[in-house]
């Protein structure tokens, strides 16, 4: 393990490159493969330079429940504001600024938390306070303050801790 | 040119479906921009085309592609990653940008402080 990581810095990272690089090219051919090769090794490398704090992701059956749920989640809110954008005037005067505690601490789950959050249309990230743990969201659709709360505590965030921490 | 006519018949069904629903889902993106009635409202309109949009009108690529060649392609993969890892970010620089502004010239529409946490 300690070779590995001595000649390849980043194991997964170096698999994502090489996989990029043949989807991309459109071959599997030797020569692409070698060739996708050498720059994911120069990208790890380039990696180590950077000094990222370490990642420990665990529990892969708990990331594809958390991908599960942000597609349908994706679905289901791009469908909502459709129909705030396309509905009467009134239903577009809900939208406010709202705040929750997070327990998740960890870079990378909130890194994600983040992505996801905001590609959901209806939820904008739009502040995070790490001294308090205090997000702050812009909400379109800010009727039932705790039910943001809730989908957010429940669905996400309880995911990501088990991943993450 | 057009290759589009070697495609079967529930191909270019399935292809049609999802590339006319997701320039549909697109245009009630746009549409939101010009309708939503201020700035930050407005964040979200361009999600829609960002998720739903793209992630239709790729998917109809693949069909595409795939059929005509007679092989699977999925690059199209690559684009809906990068995607959904690079709008976030132009968002969030544009809604704290927008918010510190806001608050520096003294904005009533805004909160000047961050709302207090609602417990679930």
């Amino acid at each position: 393990m300690t070779l590995l990581r001595r000649v390849l810095p980043h194991p997964f990272l170096f698999l994502a490159l090489l996989v990029m690089w043949l989807l991309m090219t459109q071959s599997l051919s030797p020569g692409q493969i070698v060739l996708g090769a050498l720059v994911a090794f120069g990208g790890c490398w380039a990696m180590v330079a950077l000094d990222p704090e370490p990642a420990r992701i665990r529990r892969p059956l708990a990331i594809a429940r958390l991908a599960g749920r942000v597609f349908v989640d994706v679905f289901r809110s791009n469908v909502a504001v459709g129909r705030i954008i396309l509905g009467s005037d009134e239903q577009r005067a809900h939208a406010g600024f709202m705040s929750l505690k997070l327990d998740l601490t960890d870079r990378y789950g909130l890194a994600v938390l983040a992505i996801v959050l905001t590609c959901t249309p209806g939820t904008q990230w739009v502040h995070y306070d790490p001294t308090r743990g205090i997000l702050t969201l812009h909400v379109l659709d800010l009727v039932d303050e705790k039910h943001w709360v809730r989908t957010i505590k429940q669905r996400y965030e309880t995911l990501l801790m088990e991943i993450f921490e | 040119m057009s290759a589009a006519p070697d495609l079967p018949l529930w191909a270019a069904l399935l292809v049609s479906f999802f590339i006319v629903g997701g320039a549909l889902v697109t245009l009630i993106g746009s549409i939101g921009l010009w309708r939503l009635p201020d700035f930050y409202a407005r964040l979200h309109a361009p999600s829609l085309g960002a998720t739903l949009g793209t992630g239709a009108i790729l998917i109809g690529s693949m069909i595409c592609f795939s059929v005509l060649q007679s092989r699977p392609l999925v690059h199209e993969v690559l684009i809906a990653i990068f995607v959904t890892i690079t709008t976030p970010v132009t968002l969030m620089l544009l809604s704290r940008a927008s918010l510190y502004r806001d608050r520096v010239e003294g904005r009533t529409d805004v909160p000047a402080e961050d709302p207090e946490p609602t417990e679930p």
